[in-house]
């Protein structure tokens, strides 16, 4: 592959087998997928376990790169807060999750990486998911005294107010949303099967070989069709 | 607007000694839209207040309801400076889940534009940090070359700017004729104009007193900020993702990571300025070393056929329309993707139930860790310091806001 050539696939299952012998009761589940390393922790042990591995020896994620949510509303518990963790010294990444539920709120990280302070305010502001003892849990991107949280699933894509400059009033005011043509939302049911699984495909349909590559002779169209 | 918007847009009111400044929106050197709200004492920065969002667009829902493909030049707008670098993050976190390998012509083709998107970016960088500070010839200088660069992008993508040119499993398009020796004939005379830049700055006096020592970073303090790219690197950490977890071919290509010592702004300054000259040399390694073949992954699922193909396969022609239509599915599950961008490490977190929307996208994007830094950075530096800080930051507020 043309990506991850660096991964050592040993050092991340030597890597799981360490946080699941170090950490096991904190960790609701673990595994390796697409060669990356999610950990799902328990919301109570989510401090403990993250400043375990910032100060493990043999981890050493001493950088939060990345800190969002995720909205999954058939869930019991909805969102995910999901952070992204990296070792400068073992060159490694490690993806931690937690679930929560709507309403429950997440012990903020500030103590443990403070620059997670920003990252949990755009979390606050898109999700609506609270932080808490977060020092200035204030909206970030969105406007001022915004409503609703915009990353939700079900929060419209067309937004709800629409702002204008009224000429009466010499200022800016909010006004319903009002299409001129409703969004259209595409929903692509295909009456064919989807292709979900492209390494099958991938045998059958690449007709494209380094070996045999001459000049325009590549594009020959080996395609099976996808209808079977 | 509501009338508790309005009032706390003017309460900055002074207090004492000590009173608060706002900067911005609207101001040259903010870079964009940023508008910092600075509690000072005097004229020194006892606090800041970045109050960011003012160009939030929405990215991350608006691509929740795009196909892949048709996310795609919205990563252009990102960082509207370094078009293509964005394009690249995203590809390769749709490569990654659907598992297919982009062709041996096109990753050289991908590495020499990002190279190139580096030089535009540091170009733009350099004269509008100088600019900032109070250069006004630099600017002239770097943007007279960007320009250059600037066709470069509208050869290969009939776009100046937002190319929209990489594609999940290569490129769009194979470069044109003989585009490949004017890079490389413009490519010979940047070094040149590299210690054109250099005389303009480097040794200057002034531009010396008001960089040296001016918004230092220790390297605990980069990382405990987030910091990657030059504002990593000018802390004097050697840390580059094209040499510690390469991608396409650049661990086949022979480059140095520039260092900063001090990690202050010109410490940044003299990376950055390295860093172009390590483009330089990976271009012309690119254009040497790039063999023939084609530019897209040869698998019809997930790239579109020839229109040659088209007019005479009824296969090429379903793939063809369902290519551009549905658009191709990608397997569930979730990546993480990293670049090295021209400033800091661009990240994509990418959530795919199957079908051909993504379920969730987090851009990940530099510039968010480096101005939530600033407060930090700016404590006790004068009102002038703030601009060389907000230049050196490269802040640009597409990704930031997103």
């Amino acid at each position: 592959m043309h990506i991850d050539k660096y991964l050592d696939m040993a050092q991340l299952v030597w890597l799981k087998d360490h946080i699941e012998g170090e950490m096991k009761e904190a960790i609701r589940e673990i595994h390796l997928a697409n060669r990356e390393l999610t950990v799902t922790v328990r919301l109570r042990d989510l401090e403990q376990f993250l400043t375990f591995l910032r100060d493990d020896r043999d981890c050493q994620f001493k950088m939060l790169v990345d800190l969002c949510g995720a909205d999954y509303p058939e869930r019991a518990e909805r969102f995910e807060v999901i952070y992204h963790l990296l070792s400068l010294t073992q060159n490694m990444r490690v993806r931690v999750k937690v679930l929560i539920a709507e309403g429950q709120a997440v012990p903020t990280l500030i103590d443990v990486f403070p620059n997670a302070n920003w990252y949990e305010r755009e979390t606050y502001d898109m999700f609506g998911i609270p932080f808490e003892d977060h020092p200035d849990l204030r909206r970030i991107l969105t406007d001022y005294d915004f409503d609703g949280f915009p990353l939700r699933k079900d929060f419209p894509v067309e937004g709800k107010v629409e702002l204008f400059y009224d000429e009466a009033l010499k200022r800016c005011v909010y006004r319903p949303t009002n299409l001129a043509q409703p969004y259209r939302h595409f929903d692509w049911q295909s009456p064919w099967k989807a292709l979900d699984d492209p390494y099958a495909l991938a045998e059958e349909d690449n007709t494209f070989d380094r070996g045999e590559f001459t000049g325009t002779e590549l594009t020959r169209a080996k395609a099976s069709g996808e209808d079977e | 607007m509501p009338e508790a918007v309005q009032k706390r847009m003017t309460q900055e009111v002074t207090v004492g000694e000590n009173f608060t400044l706002n900067f911005g929106p609207q101001h040259p050197a903010a870079h964009g839209v940023l508008r910092l709200v600075l509690e000072m004492e005097g004229e020194t920065i006892t606090r800041a207040d970045p109050h960011i969002g003012l160009l939030h667009r929405g990215t991350e829902k608006l691509l929740e309801h795009r196909t892949y493909i048709q996310g795609l030049p919205y990563f252009d707008r990102l960082d509207y400076v370094s078009m293509m670098c964005q394009e690249h993050v995203w590809c390769l976190a749709i490569e990654k889940l659907l598992g297919v390998e982009v062709p041996r012509r096109a990753q050289f083709i991908r590495v020499l534009y990002s190279e190139i998107t580096r030089l535009m970016n540091h170009l733009l960088w350099y004269g509008t940090h100088a600019l900032d500070v109070g250069a006004m010839s630099a600017f002239l200088y770097a943007f007279k070359h960007r320009e250059t660069l600037m066709d470069f992008y509208e050869e290969v993508s009939g776009a100046r700017m937002h190319a929209n040119y990489f594609r999940p499993g290569g490129v769009n398009r194979d470069l044109p004729q003989g585009l490949a020796e004017k890079i490389r004939a413009f490519n010979a005379q940047f070094p040149k104009y590299i210690d054109e830049f250099e005389t303009l700055l480097t040794d200057n006096r002034i531009w010396k007193q008001r960089t040296v020592d001016v918004g230092v970073l220790t390297p605990e303090e980069a990382i405990e900020m987030g910091c990657t790219g030059p504002m990593l690197r000018g802390s004097g950490l050697s840390w580059d993702l094209r040499k510690a977890q390469p991608y396409e071919i650049y661990d086949e290509l022979d480059f140095d990571i520039p260092v900063g010592k001090t990690g202050d702004s010109y410490a940044r300054y003299l990376v950055r300025i390295e860093e172009m000259r390590e483009s330089v040399k990976i271009i012309d390694q690119c254009l040497d070393m790039m063999p023939e073949g084609p530019v897209k992954a040869q698998n019809f699922k997930v790239s579109p056929p020839t229109r040659d193909n088209m007019k005479s396969s009824m296969e090429a022609m379903i793939h063809h329309f369902k290519y551009f239509t549905e658009g191709f599915h990608v397997p569930a599950g979730e990546v993480y993707a990293a670049v090295e961008a021209p400033k800091g490490e661009m990240g994509v977190y990418l959530v795919s139930k199957g079908g051909p929307k993504p379920y969730r996208v987090k851009i990940r994007a530099p510039g968010f860790a480096h101005l939530q830094g600033l407060d930090k950075m700016v404590r006790g530096h004068m009102v002038a310091d703030v601009v060389t800080i907000i230049g050196t930051q490269d802040i640009v507020f597409g990704e930031i806001d997103r």
